[in-house]
C-alpha cells in the first residue's frame, strides 16, 4: 500500500508538499492572498458609481482591482518557498535527499502554482461576487448598458480565469527570481519593482511609442490586459497575448533559476 | 572570581552611549558589501530613469506646413515670463488706448459666444469650416489695464467667463471670483476698472447703477502711461478624456470667443481712436480669425488664446518628473533597511546585539539613523545630479521645463532625499515589527509605491486615486511638486505630470506621521518580545 503511494506521487512532489503543508505561514499567506484581493476589490467597487449612461469604467476590471495587491502576497509565497530553504540551510538537506535539482525546482513550481491557482480561484470568485452585488447598487444596471456580472459570460469568464492564471504566473515568476537571488528581501524587492515600477515609468516617459512598448511587454501591464472586458480595441496588447507575455517572463525566470540552481553550490 | 572586562575602559558594561551604538550599526551596515551596492545601484537607477525621461522623447516641429521640419532645441516653445518670472500664456485680442496714472474704463457686456474646433483646423480657405458653436468654460472677455501690449507684462482685468461667472484676474496667477452667470442681451453685465497710480480696483454691476467692488490689486512696475481696453480670449479646447489620474489625456484644438460691448466710457485718456491688435500669438489660427468691429457705440471683439500661467502637460514639464525614479531607489532602500534588522533575527546576531547593548530602544534608533542617513546621502547625490542634467538634456531635446525658484528646486531635490530617508526609517520599523524580510519589504512597497502605481494605471476612478495619495505614505511624493495647479487653467493635473492632492510639506508630514507611529510600535514590540 505504502509503496503504491510513493510510486504514483513523485517523491519530490510529496516532499515539497509536506514541507509547505507543515509550515503555518503557508496557510496564512494563502488566506492573505484571498483577503487582500477581495478587500481591495470590494473597496474599489464601492468607490465607483455610474449615475448616468456615460461612465467609462470597466465593471469587471474594477471588481478585480484587488489583484494589484493580492499579487504581492502571491509573490511573497513564490519567493519564500525557495528563499526560506536557503536562509535556514534546509536547502542542503533537500539536495541531499533529492540530488536532481531540476526535479526539485519543478516540484516546487508545481506545488506553488497549484496553491496559487487554488487561492486565486477563491479570491477572484469572492471579488466578482462582491463586485456584482455592489456594482448593481451603484448604477451598473442593464438600463445603463451593464448587464449583471455572470461568470458564464464569455469575456467575464476570460477575465476571471485569466486573473487566476495571472496570480499563479506571478507566483512562478517570483519563484524563479528567488531561485536566482536566494535572499528573500532583495528577491521580493526585485519582483515588486518589476511589477509596480513599469506603469510609473510608462506614464512619465514622453512619446506614445515608449508608453505602448512598456504596456505591451512589462509583466504586470501586459498580464492584466486579461481583465479587460470593454474597449478591447484600445488595449495595448490583446488579453491572451498579454497573459502570454507574463508567462514568458515567468518561464524565463524559472529557466534562469533552474540554470543557477544546477550550477551554483547550495 | 571572574570579572567582566568592559568593552572600553571607563564605560560601564551595558551602558554604551548612543554614539557607540551608532558606530556599531554603521560598521554592520558598511561591512555588508551587498547593502552598499544596493543603495548605490538604487541611486544610479534613479539617475538613469531621470535621464531616460528627459531624453527619451524627441520633439519635431514646423512653423507652418510649408516650412522645414525642425527638431530638438529649435522646438522649445517660447513662453513669455510674467511679473513673478513664471512662464505664462499671454495671447488675446486687445482693443486699447493709452491710459494715464489716474483714470477708469466702464463697459457693458451684452454677449459672450464662442466657436471651437473638434480635431484641429480645417485645411483650405476657411480654417473654421468644421468649428462648432459653444463657449469654453474659461473663454474670457472684458476689460483690462496692462503695462504694455508686450506679452508677459503686468495687468489687471475684469471679465465675463464662459462657465465661471464674473472674475477679476491679475498678473496671470491672481484670480478673484465674482458673481456667477454670463452675459446675454437680456441680462447684460457691467464692468469697471479704475486706476490710481499702481492700484487697480475692479467693479461689477448688473444694472450700471448699483456697483460692487470685485477686488483691489497692486501692480508693480505699471508705467505712467499704461494701456487700457477691451479684450477677448479663448483657450484651446481642453477635454480630459480618461477619468483616471495618470491616464488622463487632454485633447482639443483652438477656440474663439466673441463678445459685444457698449456703453463704453473712458476717463483719464487723451482723445483718440481705439486700436485693435493681437497680443502674443493666435494659437494656430490665422490672424484674420481674431478681429474687432466698431458700429457706433457697439464693439464686437473676437479673440483666441489665454491670459494665464503655463501648467505642466504636453507643452511644458515640471522638474519633479525627472525624480520619479526615486521609487526605484526607494525599493532598494527599503530592502536594505529591512535587512538591517531582519538579517540579525535570521542569523541570531540580534541576541549578541541586545546582550551588548541592553537598551533596545537605542539599538532601534541607531539602526533607523544609519538607514536614514545612508539613504539620504545617496538620494541627495542622485537627485542633485539628475535634476540639472535632465533639465539640460530635456531642453536640448525640445522640451520646455517650467522655471522654478532656486528655493523650490532645493525643496524638490532635498525633499526627495528626505522622503527616501524617512521611508527607509519606516522600513526599519516595519522590519522590527514583522521580523520577516519578505513580509516587511512587501508591506513597505505596498504602502508607498503601490498607491502611486494604482493612480497611474488608471484602474481606479480619479477621486479614489486622489484619496490614496492623501491618506497613504505615498502622499510624501507631493514634495516633488514644483509648480502650483491653477483652477483657472483646465489641464490634467496628475501625479505623473507633477501635481499632487496635498501640499508638499503636508504630504511629507503624512509619511513622517506613519513613520513615527511605526517606530513607536516597533520600539514597544522590541522591548516586550524575546529576541
Amino acid at each position: 500500500m505504502m509503496r503504491r503511494v510513493i510510486s504514483t506521487v513523485p517523491p519530490a512532489l510529496s516532499a515539497e508538499w509536506a514541507k509547505l503543508r507543515t509550515l503555518p505561514g503557508t496557510f496564512w499567506l494563502l488566506a492573505a492572498v484571498v483577503a487582500t484581493t477581495v478587500a481591495v476589490s470590494t473597496a474599489a467597487t464601492a468607490a465607483v458609481s455610474c449615475p448616468h449612461g456615460g461612465c467609462s469604467v470597466d465593471p469587471v476590471k474594477v471588481s478585480l482591482t484587488g489583484i494589484y495587491l493580492g499579487q504581492a502576497v502571491a509573490a511573497v509565497l513564490g519567493v519564500l518557498v525557495v528563499s526560506s530553504e536557503y536562509s535556514t540551510g534546509m536547502i542542503r538537506v533537500t539536495f541531499t535527499a533529492l540530488p536532481r535539482r531540476t526535479t526539485v525546482l519543478t516540484a516546487k513550481a508545481a506545488i506553488i502554482g497549484g496553491l496559487a491557482l487554488a487561492a486565486g480561484a477563491v479570491a477572484v470568485a469572492g471579488s466578482l461576487l462582491a463586485g456584482g452585488a455592489l456594482l448593481t447598487r451603484h448604477g451598473f444596471t442593464p438600463a445603463h448598458g451593464y448587464p449583471a456580472l455572470t461568470v458564464g459570460d464569455g469575456p467575464v469568464l476570460r477575465a476571471a480565469a485569466g486573473s487566476v492564471l495571472y496570480l499563479a504566473l506571478i507566483a512562478l515568476l517570483s519563484l524563479g527570481v528567488a531561485t536566482v537571488i536566494r535572499d528573500p528581501a532583495p528577491a521580493i524587492g526585485t519582483v515588486l519593482g518589476l511589477l509596480y515600477l513599469d506603469p510609473i515609468i510608462a506614464a512619465v516617459l514622453h512619446g506614445a511609442h515608449w508608453h505602448k512598448f512598456i504596456d505591451r511587454y512589462a509583466p504586470m501591464t501586459a498580464g492584466l490586459a486579461i481583465q479587460a472586458t470593454t474597449n478591447l480595441s484600445s488595449l495595448p496588447i490583446s488579453p491572451w497575448a498579454g497573459l502570454g507575455v507574463l508567462a514568458a517572463w515567468a518561464a524565463g525566470a524559472l529557466l534562469l533559476g533552474g540554470l543557477v540552481f544546477r550550477l551554483r553550490d547550495a | 572570581m571572574t570579572t567582566m572586562t568592559p568593552a572600553r575602559p571607563g564605560t560601564p558594561a551595558g551602558h554604551a552611549g548612543f554614539g557607540q551604538l551608532l558606530r556599531a550599526e554603521w560598521i554592520k551596515f558598511r561591512t555588508v558589501r551587498g547593502w552598499t551596492i544596493a543603495i548605490v545601484v538604487g541611486a544610479l537607477v534613479m539617475v538613469a530613469w531621470g535621464l531616460l525621461v528627459a531624453g527619451g522623447g524627441s520633439t519635431t516641429c514646423q512653423a507652418s506646413p510649408t516650412s522645414p521640419v525642425l527638431s530638438g532645441a529649435a522646438c522649445v516653445p517660447q513662453f513669455p515670463l510674467g511679473p513673478a518670472d513664471e512662464a505664462v500664456t499671454d495671447s488675446f485680442y486687445f482693443v486699447h488706448r493709452p491710459l494715464s496714472a489716474g483714470g477708469s474704463l466702464t463697459v457693458r457686456v451684452t454677449s459672450l459666444t464662442g466657436r471651437y474646433s473638434h480635431g484641429g483646423i480645417a485645411p483650405g480657405p476657411d480654417p473654421e469650416a468644421n468649428f462648432s458653436s459653444g463657449v469654453q468654460p474659461w473663454s474670457k472677455a472684458g476689460i483690462i489695464i496692462k503695462a504694455s501690449a508686450k506679452p508677459g507684462s503686468a495687468y489687471a482685468a475684469m471679465m465675463i467667463t464662459g462657465g465661471h461667472g464674473v472674475r477679476m484676474q491679475y498678473d496671470y496667477t491672481g484670480d478673484i471670483a465674482g458673481p456667477p452667470g454670463t452675459a446675454s442681451p437680456a441680462s447684460p453685465r457691467w464692468l469697471r476698472l479704475t486706476r490710481s497710480g499702481d492700484t487697480i480696483t475692479g467693479y461689477e454691476s448688473a444694472n450700471g447703477t448699483h456697483w460692487s467692488v470685485a477686488g483691489i490689486v497692486q501692480l508693480t512696475g505699471l508705467p505712467a502711461i499704461a494701456q487700457v481696453g477691451m479684450f477677448a480670449a479663448s483657450p484651446d479646447v481642453a477635454k480630459v478624456v480618461s477619468q483616471s489620474l495618470g491616464g488622463g489625456t487632454v485633447t482639443g484644438g483652438p477656440s474663439l470667443a466673441t463678445a459685444t460691448f457698449d456703453h463704453v466710457s473712458l476717463s483719464g485718456a487723451r482723445p483718440g481712436r481705439w486700436s485693435g491688435g493681437i497680443v502674443g500669438g493666435s494659437s494656430g489660427l490665422p490672424a484674420s480669425a481674431s478681429r474687432f468691429a466698431q458700429a457706433g457705440e457697439r464693439f464686437t471683439i473676437t479673440g483666441t488664446g489665454d491670459i494665464a500661467p503655463v501648467v505642466a502637460g504636453s507643452d511644458a514639464s515640471a522638474i519633479g518628473q525627472y525624480l520619479t525614479g526615486a521609487f526605484a531607489a526607494l525599493i532598494a532602500a527599503a530592502v536594505v533597511a529591512v535587512m538591517l534588522i531582519t538579517a540579525e533575527y535570521r542569523r541570531g546576531l540580534i541576541r549578541v546585539t541586545l546582550a551588548a547593548s541592553p537598551r533596545r530602544g537605542g539599538v532601534l534608533m541607531a539602526k533607523a539613523v544609519v538607514a536614514g542617513a545612508a539613504t539620504f546621502v545617496a538620494g541627495l547625490a542622485a537627485a542633485a545630479v539628475v535634476v540639472p542634467l535632465a533639465d539640460h538634456l530635456a531642453r536640448n531635446k525640445g522640451a520646455y521645463v517650467l522655471p522654478v525658484s532656486g528655493l523650490t528646486e532645493l525643496r524638490v531635490i532635498a525633499g526627495t532625499a528626505a522622503v527616501l530617508a524617512v521611508a527607509a526609517v519606516l522600513a526599519v520599523a516595519v522590519g522590527t515589527m514583522l521580523r520577516r524580510s519578505a513580509a516587511a519589504v512587501t508591506t513597505g512597497i505596498m504602502v508607498i509605491v503601490l498607491p502611486y502605481t494604482l493612480g497611474t494605471t488608471g484602474v481606479l476612478p480619479a477621486g479614489a486615486a486622489q484619496w490614496l495619495l492623501r491618506v497613504t505614505p505615498a502622499a510624501a511624493f507631493a514634495i516633488q511638486q514644483s509648480v502650483p495647479a491653477y483652477p483657472q487653467v483646465t489641464a490634467s493635473y496628475t501625479p505623473t505630470a507633477g501635481y499632487f492632492p496635498l501640499a508638499p510639506w503636508a504630504g511629507f508630514a503624512v509619511l513622517c506621521g506613519y513613520t513615527a507611529v511605526a517606530l513607536a510600535v516597533a520600539w514597544y514590540l522590541l522591548r516586550r518580545r524575546d529576541a
